[in-house]
């Protein structure tokens, strides 16, 4: 398969392979993504986060079920964690998207976290690469809102939405993770239930404490199973990106969110190279153990460690 | 291979029993596999979408109602249509003997039985995969 | 039951006999493990003495057969009245080859009927529908509309026989198709005996035929209750099943936990609709699976029948008797069937059919050996009816009521079923109730993780089962099963096309959309489902129609 070729021509496999590809750190997509940059940057993409159970799946469905009223090509990339004790995963975001699976006009991946060193942040980076160059117009970019490596996957969007739900202190969570402050539009989930709006103030008197900004973010109350309340939200969406189009703000929050994951990507490759080398030499374990022993002090260790890419 | 097996876990067709794929989904899981599962009733031709979009190199049906003749053959010719020629067919159920030769022939890889191990399926897998 | 003093006797023997017999017993030949277990996987003593039971108050506990609570039993004389209803679920291929096949059971001595309908009959689609393709006629019979269900009791008085119905979502339609056809033979309403499964919260639990949202599905199911109890008095509305939650790998315990929860959720749900408790609750029934720890099951039936009499006298204020008596239907268990050394499945369930039997069960259903490998044939089918026979004229357990009560190890054992499945009701109570439980996933996720930890212990030798992971031989797969003919889909659909044709669709159209209407409202649907299959509307017609208004149902899945 000429995954280029096909890959220009719309076909999910070659989009599907080359994905993969990238996942695994493979240097030939690498150099295809090089030669076709060109063609990204037509896509708007979209951060979904919320804990387990908010509901984030089925409102992933049936946003995308709107917008593809409208015509739009959309990919999905659902990251659920990895397993850290067997390196496994059970990805199962796609049982609530199932209607989807069949429309040509939409992609959906479903992709493990697959350990630490910033690997789900660069794979899922390149996998909006990959299907910004597919065509999408919108990407949603779908995981659980807690632990740092999520956080930073939802710092690639261009738009971030919070899911929440009645009743269930993920707003204090969300406080406490730091989404509440990266959070552009919020959804309150399953707002048929008692507390919607009492969830809704909650959220509405945190926003109060943060008023410095020109843009405040809309809390919305939606019924995902219902499909009550997503032209709403979609609309908020939709201002959002306007609100970010007008005065160069897209420009400017693409910029930082692309230092990030440059960043990441810098750091990442670095961490690898130093792992791959210090377990050649065995340093690392010789390190630790002295410092343990007390032979070394942490800071000359490091420099040792450091040594090794000068 | 030091990249994780995706195996796609699918219940083609309307039979409700998911205790062996669940059951399967988690040993996958527990032997490092990448398992996307996609709950019950799916068609082949929603599977084969979702086996594509994956990009699995496994797809492990399981089917309990007596429809694997016409739910496994499917699903194997779907891929094919679609040019997937490096995903590995699985397929597991009440499936009398005499049909096992037919699936096989027709393309499902392994078929597995009541009182199957995971571990024997986990093996399989990892040795007969079409992709390295 | 015994006085203090005698027990502290018994203590003091009891410890010598420890450090006297025992301890030397094992330093010479140790147990052959260190700790044993049930089935389900609770810890089993070396030996049970009335230490054991020194709680139970005879009285309070145990009672008479057919009084509360209706441990020992719910009649008076039990199986020395009458034996229990030998029932074999049997249902394939058309509505012809079924209608013999039931003929043929009447004639081999069973006394009632079970039919088994396939999978697009449960779901609610018609055999013409894509999705039906390769399912038609596979798990049980194909039934588009009245007229298969008058062919498949075509000269079986229905005045004469009680017919179990394993259908849940549509089981209003189908209800609804049996008053019909009865009243062609001529048989009123009041005189039809059966039962429908009914039970749509196991469906989302454990065996996935659901159609629409736990809300509707309560609705109708509620709607049932109340038009059974004004024109369909003997009929069981429902049969609360745990055979399902046991089969998907639950343990004995959460079996019965989890039916009874989904059992105060139907009685809550009925009460919510403005039934009178007493009105309802002596036409519930309940599904369970008998299981191979012969012991640990009938301790099982003992609880459930307990717990449930307290329920629905403390909980639900019940106040006719009959309400709080369970009755229950028995399935061996399919899950212990084997495919390695089919045979051998013949003594799994003969083991289980003591258990449902001792377990003081109404009715029951024997598997047939070949089950894990296809539907069964003719030949294995009688063999698994005379494990019945067997066990009702030959075995003498039937002679007297509840043989094992006052074992040591069975009362004690179904003391800490009860308490342990209270424990369960109470933390799903606690959640909000059985729907909310299954909503999040709860319930789900427990059973899952009894699954995963029974196939483990099998992968890892630490349970045996006998044929599979020792005692293996080589063996040749087994040749003469039986086939369900392919043509029986084309011929469904031929059947359907020519029925479109012919009836009067005016009358059809009319009936549905009255059915519509209605569904938006609050009315009791039955009236308007029962005009709807008289004028022979289709059973994926009628629920496409009820799918508009109450949309469909999507899966939790906790992994």
């Amino acid at each position: 398969m000429n995954i280029e070729e096909k890959l220009l021509e719309g076909h999910k496999r070659a989009c599907a392979r080359l994905i993969s590809m990238l996942e695994n750190n493979d240097k030939e997509a690498i150099d295809l993504i090089k030669k076709l940059y060109n063609r990204t940057g037509n896509t708007y993409v979209i951060g979904i986060t919320g804990s387990p159970g908010s509901g984030k799946s089925t409102l992933t469905d049936r946003l995308t079920k709107e917008l593809r009223k409208k015509n739009k090509k959309i990919g999905i990339l659902a990251i659920d964690p990895t397993s850290p004790f067997t390196g496994g995963a059970i990805l199962g975001d796609r049982i609530r998207m199932n209607d989807l699976a069949l429309d040509k006009e939409v992609f959906i991946r479903s992709m493990g976290t697959r350990g630490s060193l910033g690997g789900i942040s660069r794979a899922t980076w390149s996998a909006v690469k990959v299907l910004d160059i597919y065509g999408c117009d919108y990407i949603f970019i779908e995981t659980v809102g807690v632990g740092q490596s999520e956080i930073d996957i939802v710092k690639m969007a261009d738009t971030v939405l919070m899911v929440t739900t009645p009743n269930t202190g993920d707003d204090i969570q969300a406080i406490k993770a730091g989404i509440m402050e990266i959070a552009d539009v919020f959804a309150i989930n399953k707002s048929d239930l008692d507390g919607a709006d009492k969830t809704k103030m909650e959220i509405e008197m945190n926003l109060d404490l943060n008023e410095k900004k020109d843009y405040r973010a809309p809390v919305i109350k939606v019924s995902a199973i219902k499909n009550e309340g997503i032209d709403e939200l979609v609309k908020k969406l939709e201002e959002h990106r306007n609100y970010l189009e007008n005065n160069n703000r897209l420009e400017e929050r693409r910029t930082r969110n692309n230092k990030l994951q440059l960043l990441k990507l810098v750091e990442n490759e670095l961490m690898e190279i130093i792992v791959e080398r210090s377990v050649k030499e065995d340093l690392l374990d010789n390190l630790s153990k002295q410092i343990t022993l007390g032979t070394i002090d942490p800071y000359s260790a490091k420099d040792k460690i450091i040594e090794l890419i000068r | 291979m030091d990249r994780p097996i995706r195996v796609l876990v699918a219940k083609p067709g309307l039979d409700g029993h998911d205790r062996g794929a669940k059951v399967i989904a988690r040993a996958l899981r527990d032997a490092g596999m990448e398992v996307i599962y996609t709950g019950l009733r799916q068609t082949p031709e929603q599977i084969v979408a979702a086996a594509v979009q994956e990009d699995a190199d496994v797809v492990a049906l399981s089917v309990l109602s007596g429809a694997h003749n016409h739910l496994f053959p499917k699903v194997v010719n779907l891929l094919k249509d679609e040019g997937v020629d490096d995903c590995l067919v699985i397929g597991g159920g009440v499936i009398p003997e005499d049909d096992i030769q037919g699936l096989i022939e027709a393309g499902v890889e392994a078929i597995y039985t009541p009182g199957s191990s995971t571990k024997d399926i986990v093996g399989y897998i990892e040795t007969h995969l079409k992709r390295k | 039951m015994f006085d203090d003093n005698k027990l502290n006797e018994l203590s003091k023997n009891f410890d010598s006999w420890n450090k006297n017999k025992v301890e030397k017993a094992i330093s010479r030949f140790p147990e052959r493990k260190e700790e044993f277990t049930t089935g389900s996987g609770d810890k089993v003593k070396r030996l049970y003495t009335p230490l054991d039971t020194a709680d139970i108050e005879y009285n309070e506990d145990l009672g008479f057969p057919g009084e509360y609570p209706y441990t020992r039993g719910v009649q008076p004389t039990m199986y020395r009245g009458r034996l229990w209803t030998m029932r074999q679920y049997a249902g394939f291929g058309n509505a012809e080859e079924s209608n013999a096949r039931y003929k043929y059971l009447l004639e081999q001595g069973q006394t009632g009927l079970s039919i088994a309908f396939d999978l697009p009959t449960q779901i609610g689609y018609d055999s013409d529908n894509p999705i039906s393709e390769g399912e038609v006629g596979k798990v049980g019979v194909a039934i588009d509309s009245l007229k298969d269900m008058e062919i498949l009791f075509d000269g079986i008085p229905l005045d004469k026989v009680s017919t179990s119905m394993t259908i849940n979502a549509p089981a209003s339609i189908l209800l609804a198709m049996y008053i019909a056809v009865a009243e062609k033979q001529g048989v009123t309403a009041d005189k039809l005996n059966g039962t429908i499964q009914n039970d749509i919260l196991k469906e989302y639990i454990a065996r996935g035929t659901y159609i629409y949202p736990p809300e509707p599905s309560m609705r109708l199911i509620t709607n049932i209750f109340e038009y059974c109890s004004k024109e369909v008095p003997k009929w069981n509305t429902i049969s609360i099943s745990g055979y399902h939650i046991r089969e998907a790998g639950s343990t004995a315990v959460q079996e019965v936990a989890f039916t009874l929860a989904d059992g105060i959720a139907y009685v809550d749900a009925a009460i919510d609709a403005g039934l009178d408790v007493d009105e309802f609750a002596p036409r519930l029934s309940f599904f369970f699976n008998s299981h191979n720890d012969l012991l640990e099951e009938v301790a099982k039936f003992r609880a459930a029948r307990r717990l449930w009499a307290k329920i629905m006298k403390d909980r639900f204020k019940a106040k006719d008797p009959k309400s709080m008596a369970l009755k229950f239907h028995t399935q061996t268990a399919g899950s212990t069937l084997t495919a390695q050394q089919p045979d051998n499945n013949i003594v799994r369930v003969a083991i289980q059919t003591l258990a449902a039997v001792l377990g003081g069960t109404q009715s029951l259903h024997t598997n047939s050996r070949d089950e894990a490998l296809a539907l069964p044939t003719e030949d294995s089918v009688r063999i698994a009816l005379r494990t019945q026979q067997i066990a009702a004229y030959e075995s003498g357990i039937s002679e007297t009521i509840d043989p094992l009560a006052g074992s040591y190890y069975i009362e004690s054992l179904t003391d800490r079923i009860e308490e342990e499945a209270s424990k369960y009701i109470e933390t799903i109570d606690n959640l909000g109730g059985a729907p909310k439980a299954i909503a999040n996933g709860y319930i789900q996720k427990e059973i899952q993780n009894a699954a995963y930890q029974h196939q483990m212990a099998v992968e890892n030798n630490e349970k045996v089962v006998v044929g599979v992971n020792k005692f293996v031989v080589e063996e040749e797969g087994k040749k003469d099963l039986l086939k369900v003919d392919p043509a029986v889909e084309a011929s469904q659909r031929e059947k359907l096309s020519k029925l479109r044709a012919e009836r009067d669709n005016e009358l059809v159209d009319n009936t549905l959309n009255t059915l519509k209407s209605k569904a938006a409202t609050d009315a009791n649907l039955m009236p308007y489902i029962i005009d709807a299959v008289m004028a022979y509307a289709t059973l994926g017609e009628i629920c496409d129609v009820l799918r508009e208004v109450f949309g469909e149902y999507e899966q939790t899945v906790i992994l």
